[in-house]
């Protein structure tokens, strides 16, 4: 076995050459060994950046064919079902990748799939972030940046997916002019200037291009800088267990294992995105045709980020207020614009929203378990079925052509369902919540099942109960008590400072609420039994076990 | 914020950590000559079982070389597999996509079970301190920006301080005054198409113009665009058309009679919801269905709105025939088409008004 003793001379060499003059000795220093703690869900960020990396290394590789313009050409290339055929540059370089650059197949449809992950990732990344209040003080900022970072993602999948130009992507397109021209005083301008003047022009592909390969992407890679510098600076948050402290993190240095594990789930994501881009097909565009704004395909779809959008747009009954010779069109303006301000304001206030609630000010660096701040979790729930039931009608022409459902039913069904779902979703995560909790206290009250039956002198059968493993009873322990304003009156009958307007007693009784330990895990006397077994069968029945 | 040697020096600085546990002691040259110290049984780095971690290099040297023969794969595909073709194409793809993800795949593991199996388990600790800066640093930064401030005379000399706003101003504004010529302002353009008198109906797709007198099977329906505007986008985008007919008895009082011609009736294709093409039609109902967000319109109605989000009805096109006996149009449309936008108001209310007056 061989072993280093010093650092080889081709290393060594050119460090000391860079730290003579960038000093970076002792940014290494303080960084190589950096401890990076360890939980799967920690991992569902990263999926986003990979992705992220992947859409620049295959977005590159598809500008230096693609020609984002809009003039005319007849198709003469090797695809017979078009030849012939008048269509825009866009279109006809789309499938000069497709058909003519070798690999150019593979590569647009990894760029697909990519940018369907990395919007995924981001969806999934967050939500771990929310569950588990990782969000909280320090780290607003950084969360602040992370929806930011979705809804740019949003608007560079929207620009990219109207590239090509083909039939199905001219539908989002129209649907976007429909919705931009609704907005009521600069909406006909606004669409004026996207478009170079009346639907669909000539520019408007040239202008996403512009803004798909270059702004919103800088945009992103700044933002995704940031986010990662932050991260880098203040620390992963860690979940709750053995030795883990707010003052300390426990896991693997940064330098070997972590990066390499890092290094390995890179790859792991290309490999499945490049898996999806060879087995999966993904937006066959030759199979549409060219775009014109006379025809269309039933069962149109967007991509699925966009999909709740269009749900939103599908259950809204037909409201449209005309007033003084203007037009405000309900029936575009609110689902354009209130579940996605509901979804993204709501996220990005969520943890200043919180801390007006709870008063804390205090420092998180433990993450949170979702069971263990139920209110927080059932509102996430509610958040989660609102979107995800506008995400379900989005689709619910296939949703009623495969399930021989009235399709008008669907309609009527998600009218009502946007309203009562999140509020079921709520109840149901609750009370799961208080159960979770509730077993927790039972396990660090009373131990484990062992699965070890005895039968005592007098012919009782108990299972002996043992005391929970250290690193779980830790896990559970973890619990932090969530801050209450004061707002109870004293004895005179005066609120406390701060509790004595509408607002502050409406803040003082939602405090309460979100910060009242139904089953704190402190047992009371006389609660705990003292001892570690538990009848399995009752002493009167043991005759039957003969 | 992190690990360096704290207990022999920097005494002044107490936002520098102790020494951490699995990081190199204070003084050790990382990048220097002297020997970084053996690797020797630390808290914290538990390393695995040599026999153990033979076995796992094997495995992973077999991964590797997957990736090896993976990679020669790809390449090689590249030279055999040409495209040009739908097959073939999809051949390259299948020969490029598998062994490219083959090749990632196994060295993704590989990895994996080198950190897992040959590299130590670490459960290193690292201390954690409050961001905020200590408060006499705090006191420092907002005393010197106190004092930089009036150094610079900012704060003294009021007229300097309101000429540069008033200097800004305009300068901000010039990037947004510059995107004025993204496009031409909308003016009426969105009230009329190319629909004229006298000007032909023709099939989209073909161009062929329609004689009233063939289109004569109740319930056939016809996708129809401009004569010599079959190709301009921006003109089908307003002006396309569905063409229906129907039996005479059919028709309910708010179709216009005067606007059909021998129960043919033309109304805009385009959705008075967001815009896409209402392109489905439900022959025994005569139902238009716009296939993007299901508003259905009845077609034997003048097009009124049954269900769905679209708030008016498909306008109708007055249509009447040449001399030859193809269809025209009688007149453009007298209410804007497609979707809602702020100025439109209520067009359809001037537009029965303008008519009562004339009749």
């Amino acid at each position: 076995m061989t072993t280093l003793n010093t650092t080889p001379k081709f290393i060594g060499g050119p460090a000391s050459y860079l730290d003579d003059r960038l000093g970076a000795g002792s940014f290494l220093k303080r960084n190589l060994r950096k401890v990076f703690p360890d939980h799967w869900s920690f991992l569902l960020g990263e999926i986003a950046l990979y992705s992220f990396i992947i859409l620049l290394l295959t977005g590159t590789f598809l500008t230096f064919w693609f020609k984002p313009g809009m003039g005319h050409v007849i198709y003469d290339g090797p695809y017979q079902e078009l030849r012939g055929v008048l269509m825009s540059e866009a279109y006809a370089s789309t499938l000069h990748i497709t058909f003519e650059v070798r690999g150019g197949l593979l590569i647009r449809q990894m760029h697909h799939w990519a940018a369907l992950i990395f919007v995924a990732g981001m969806m999934v990344h967050a939500l771990r972030v929310f569950f588990t209040g990782a969000y909280r003080k320090p780290r607003e900022l950084n969360w602040i940046i992370g929806v930011l970072l979705l809804t740019l993602a949003l608007a560079e999948g929207l620009t990219g997916y109207s590239l090509p130009d083909d039939l199905l992507s001219g539908a989002g397109l129209r649907i976007t002019e429909g919705v931009a021209i609704s907005l009521p005083v600069i909406g006909t301008y606004l669409t004026f200037f996207l478009f170079g003047g009346e639907y669909p022009g000539e520019d408007v592909i040239s202008r996403f291009y512009a803004l798909h390969i270059l702004l919103i992407p800088g945009i992103l890679l700044a933002l995704i800088s940031a986010h990662m510098i932050l991260m880098w600076v203040q620390k992963h948050t860690q979940m709750p267990g053995t030795g883990r402290t707010e003052q300390n993190v426990v896991g693997a240095p940064f330098y070997p294992a972590f990066m390499a594990k890092a290094g390995a789930y890179f790859l792991f994501t290309f490999a499945v995105v490049a898996g999806l881009g060879t087995f999966a097909q993904i937006n066959p565009i030759w199979l549409f045709g060219p775009y014109t704004p006379a025809d269309i395909s039933a069962g149109s779809q967007p991509d699925f980020y966009m999909g709740f959008l269009e749900g939103a747009l599908r259950i809204m009954p037909a409201w449209e207020i005309n007033f003084l010779d203007h037009t405000i069109p309900l029936s575009v303006l609110i689902p354009a614009l209130v579940p996605m301000g509901i979804v993204m304001t709501g996220l990005a206030l969520y943890p200043f929203l919180e801390q007006w609630v709870t008063g804390d000010r205090r420092e998180h660096h433990i993450a949170d378990r979702p069971r263990n701040n139920p209110h927080r979790t059932s509102i996430g729930m509610a958040g989660i079925t609102f979107y995800g039931l506008l995400w379900l009608l989005g689709a619910n022409d296939e949703i009623s052509a495969n399930f021989h459902i009235d399709l008008y039913h669907t309609t009527i069904f998600g009218r009502f369902a946007i309203f009562l779902g999140p509020a079921i979703a709520y109840w149901i995560t609750y009370r799961i919540c208080i159960g979770l909790q509730r077993r927790d206290r039972d396990v660090l009250g009373h131990g484990v099942e062992s699965g070890v039956i005895k039968r005592l002198p007098n012919g009782q059968y108990i299972e002996v109960h043992v005391p929970p493993a250290e690193d779980i009873a830790d896990h559970m322990l973890g619990k932090k008590e969530i801050p209450i304003v004061p707002g109870e009156p004293d004895e005179a009958g005066i609120p406390p400072k701060g509790a004595r307007s509408i607002i502050g007693k409406a803040r003082a009784s939602m405090s309460k609420t979100y910060g009242t330990d139904h089953i704190p895990l402190e047992l009371e006397a006389g609660e705990g039994h003292g001892h570690e077994e538990h009848a399995a069968i009752g002493p009167g029945e043991h005759k039957e076990h003969h | 914020m992190t690990a360096n040697g704290h207990s022999s020096t920097n005494e002044d600085d107490a936002r520098v950590p102790r020494r951490v546990i699995g990081t190199p002691a204070a003084g050790t040259a990382v990048l220097g000559k002297e020997a970084p110290p053996a690797p020797v049984e630390e808290p914290g780095v538990a390393y695995p079982d040599e026999a153990a971690a033979k076995k796992a290099e094997r495995w992973v040297a077999l991964l590797f070389l997957i990736t090896f023969l993976g990679g020669v794969a790809f390449i090689a595909s590249y030279v055999i597999f040409q495209v040009g073709t739908v097959n073939s194409t999809a051949a390259s793809n299948l020969a490029l996509g598998s062994s490219l993800t083959v090749a990632l795949l196994s060295l993704a593991s590989g990895i994996v079970i080198w950190v897992r199996r040959v590299m130590p388990k670490y459960n290193l600790i690292q201390e954690r301190h409050l961001m905020a800066s200590a408060p006499d640093t705090r006191e420092y930064v907002a005393d010197t920006f106190v004092a930089g401030a009036n150094e610079s005379g900012f704060v003294k000399h009021k007229l300097l301080r309101r000429t540069l706003l008033l200097a800004a101003a305009p300068l901000g504004l010039a990037p947004l005054v510059l995107l004025k010529d993204l496009g031409p302002l909308p003016g009426t353009s969105l009230r009329h198409t190319v629909w004229k008198k006298g000007l032909r109906l023709v099939v989209e797709g073909t161009g062929a113009p329609i004689r009233a007198a063939d289109f004569n099977s109740p319930g056939g329906i016809l996708s129809v665009v401009p004569h010599g505007y079959e190709h301009d986008l921006n003109a089908l985008a307003k002006a396309t058309l569905i063409l229906i007919k129907f039996r005479p008895d059919q028709l309910k009082s708010g179709t216009n009679a005067n606007w059909t011609y021998d129960g043919i009736v033309a109304y805009s294709k385009i959705c008075t919801h967001v815009g896409c093409p209402a392109a489905l039609y439900e022959q025994t109902t005569h139902h238009i269905l716009c296939p993007c967000h299901q508003s259905t319109f009845d077609a034997t109605d003048g097009a009124r709105v049954i269900f769905g989000p679209a708030a008016r009805p498909l306008p109708q096109l007055p249509i009447g025939v040449d001399s030859e006996g193809y269809l025209i149009a009688q007149a453009d449309f007298d209410v804007p088409v497609g979707p809602s936008f702020w100025e439109r108001g209520d067009a359809e209310a001037k537009a029965r008004e303008a008519r009562g007056n004339a009749s």
